[in-house]
């Protein structure tokens, strides 16, 4: 480029010549230049705009189709995963303390129709009927004739009648994959598992929620993708709920009974081992809840935890334990158990009018004396006596988790007078849930110590606040001992293995009111084993059983629950590891396995 | 010397582009084949919860206990009692094995010159 000079030498002789400033003529290069420049600098700064336009115009262009995409294109997992977060999108399976399954999910598929893409509506009304003989065929035909453009035909299909549907050929009838609960053990721990339905439910997937047991009250456990996976651990043993649920329903169909419950639980940990409730159900095909009569008399009834019982004398072992714990008595100190005995005009009588007189405080136990008990209970008083239930959790429902145990609200009444006081000692006029007994008897057999009773799997002792001095404890097991060696529980005598109980006998009220039925009991062996050093509470409870081999229906516990819960002892036992505490008899029927 | 820099950028420029393309294109490979693992991954466990299933199932306690019935003449299946415990000093020893024999002298045939064991 030529640079034009600021002082032309030409023009300025020229200038001096004709006498001007030659100044000026530097002054008006000067301008020239700068006006050149200004040029220069606006059009690239105007070309740089332009550029930088250009290059935003297309960053916004490139951002716009890029979102449009991403806007309607469908969601896409991304491929490129880093493994390690285990996202499981199933619902969580539960298993036994073992680790055997007790629920899991099964893949299957639901059918629906769009009737709008079907050709032959009619012939896929009728072979949809042949395939599924519970669908009906005009019902079919009326839902893809009408002007409905979706129908669910069928929730859950097997991949047989899958495969036959598809063989129809028929364009408008679409499978959507189902995820369903299964739970392969059938009708076992059925009250505690509860079931499953489906929730929301969409073409290509459908919620699957817990109605009832363990299933509704982890629900939020079991459907958080946040677990990887990781199945719900129960307390439960399925081999031990097995054989109880056997032992428990021969012994209710041969002592006529209607219901039966029993519930086996660990004195130290709380955890239950085996609950029983029958009759039962499928929670594979979960009854309707019952629409009449007595909600108590269907099988969803879970009588363990939901049936709330006057349970009868077992609840004496509680009366004389906290005399023994105050310091009144000792198990040897003598009570007037003798009558007549009447508490505000009301008599307090003895099983079959007997009159026992004075006897040991463990005699009372033993030989069930309402009067033995009841004047211990005076002794105590009513505060006290309401206090010690309270503190065993006997005024409250339990804790136990699964969502019928809070509604087994125990029923005590309002004043808690004298004759409430006496009445109470000999469980008459309280009403509590087997699962309450379960839980007291353990106070007493685990040393002292209140343990709430759970479903989950435990790793060690859960003693909660101390209820009972060891040494009231100890004296209540011995005693509990006594009724089996030489009470009222003598059928549960084995050579086998020593186990202590209580047997309680309790007429049943009438339903709305009108005092009690002459030839209906509720019959209740509480027992804790082994003897000497107690890990295990059974709690077996007949609804209106009756023994008929003597001349006349034998009702009482004795006859009945105390035999039932003798069998399941001798048949769980075993299964929870006890060694029997006599030898076997017959060596010779041990045969060398070695070699 | 410009001209050989520019020569050795464009250079470098196509290569960087080739190793790239190729790149883009393994990628895009090792994302196919992952996917297709992971496609697999999933078959497998769902095939796996089905075998878990259908173990958990054909394991139920009643029916082991009715095979048990049927099976009853040749496996002699009984709910575990009580009396079915033993202790351990009630087992015998398995009986001591013969000692080994080394040096055999033969007494038999002594005498009968000629014979010999083969």
């Amino acid at each position: 480029m030529i640079r034009t000079p600021l002082r032309p030498l030409a023009r300025v002789l020229e200038a001096r010549a004709k006498g001007e400033n030659p100044d000026a003529i530097e002054r008006e290069n000067i301008r020239l230049r700068h006006e050149q420049m200004q040029d220069r600098a606006r059009s690239r700064a105007e070309s740089r705009l332009l550029v930088l336009g250009l290059c935003f115009l297309c960053a916004y262009i490139v951002i716009g189709a890029r979102m449009g995409f991403v806007a309607s294109t469908e969601p896409m997992e991304p491929r490129a995963q880093a493994p390690g977060a285990q996202i499981a999108a199933q619902r969580a399976d539960i298993v036994d303390r073992k680790g055997r399954i007790l629920a899991t999910n099964f893949e299957t598929h639901a059918l629906y129709a769009q009737p709008q893409q079907m050709i032959d509506r009619e012939g896929a009304a009728e072979k949809l009927a042949e395939i599924f003989p519970d669908l009906d065929r005009e019902r079919l035909l009326g839902q893809f004739t009408g002007s409905r453009k979706f129908v669910w035909v069928k929730r859950k299909i097997s991949p047989e009648q899958k495969q036959a549907v598809h063989d129809l050929g028929e364009p408008g009838l679409l499978f959507g994959p189902r995820e369903m609960r299964l739970y392969p053990n059938g009708r076992l721990a059925a009250h505690v598992l509860g079931g499953a339905s489906f929730g929301k439910e969409g073409v290509s997937a459908a919620e699957v929620i817990g109605v009832a047991g363990v299933e509704k009250q982890f629900d939020q456990f079991l459907r958080d993708p946040g677990n990887g996976g990781k199945p719900l651990q129960l307390s439960l043993d399925l081999t031990i709920q097995a054989a109880a649920e056997r032992v428990l329903r021969g012994g209710m169909r041969l002592l006529n009974a209607k219901g039966a419950t029993s519930i086996l639980m660990d004195v130290h940990t709380g955890e239950v081992i085996s609950v029983v409730s029958l009759p039962d159900f499928d929670p594979n095909d979960r009854p309707r809840p019952p629409t009449e009569g007595e909600p108590a008399d269907s099988p969803l009834f879970n009588r363990a935890v939901q049936g709330v019982y006057e349970l009868g004398s077992t609840f004496k072992i509680f009366a004389a334990a906290q005399a023994v714990d105050l310091g009144l008595v000792t198990p040897d100190t003598i009570i007037d158990a003798s009558g007549p005995m009447r508490i505000g005009g009301f008599p307090i009588g003895e099983f079959r009018q007997k009159n026992y007189g004075k006897m040991s405080v463990a005699d009372v136990i033993v030989h069930s004396s309402n009067r033995g008990t009841g004047r211990m209970a005076l002794e105590i008083g009513g505060e006290r006596q309401k206090a010690f239930l309270e503190h065993l959790g006997m005024l409250d429902p339990t804790p136990f988790e699964i969502v019928e145990a809070a509604g087994g609200q125990p029923l005590y009444p309002d004043r808690w007078g004298e004759l409430s006081t006496v009445t109470i000692s000999y469980g008459h006029g309280i009403s509590t849930t087997p699962m309450h007994l379960a839980a007291g008897y353990a106070a007493i057999a685990n040393g002292g110590h209140y343990v709430s009773p759970t479903i989950l799997r435990q790793t060690g002792p859960q003693y909660g606040p101390r209820v009972l001095s060891p040494r009231a404890a100890d004296a209540a097991s011995r005693m509990l001992r006594k009724v089996v060696t030489d009470g009222t529980a003598s059928f549960a005598r084995m050579p086998s293995y020593a186990l202590g109980g209580k047997t309680g006998t309790a007429d049943k009220p009438r339903p709305r009111g009108g005092g009690y039925y002459d030839d209906k009991v509720i019959a209740t062996f509480a027992s804790i084993f082994p003897a000497d050093d107690p890990k295990y509470v059974l709690i077996v409870t007949l609804d209106e059983p009756a023994e008929t081999s003597g001349d006349r229906p034998r009702r009482s516990a004795g006859w009945t629950a105390v035999p039932v819960a003798a069998e399941m002892i001798g048949r769980i036992a075993p299964l929870l590891g006890l060694r029997p505490q006599v030898e076997p008899l017959a060596p010779t029927g041990i045969t060398l396995t070695s070699n | 010397m410009r001209t050989l820099m520019y020569m050795l950028t464009a250079l470098a420029v196509i290569g960087l582009a080739f190793w790239a393309y190729r790149e883009n294109y393994k990628t895009q490979a090792a994302l196919d084949e992952l996917q297709t693992l992971q496609r697999q991954i999933g078959q497998s466990h769902a095939r796996l919860n089905m075998l878990r299933a259908e173990w958990a199932y054909l394991n139920r306690p009643d029916r082991l206990r009715e095979l048990a019935d049927i099976n009853f003449d040749r496996l002699g299946l009984l709910p575990l009692r009580a009396d079915q415990f033993g202790r351990v000093d009630e087992v015998a020893f398995p009986p001591p094995a013969p000692l080994p024999i080394t040096d055999p002298v033969e007494v038999m045939n002594r005498g009968q010159s000629g014979e010999t064991d083969p």
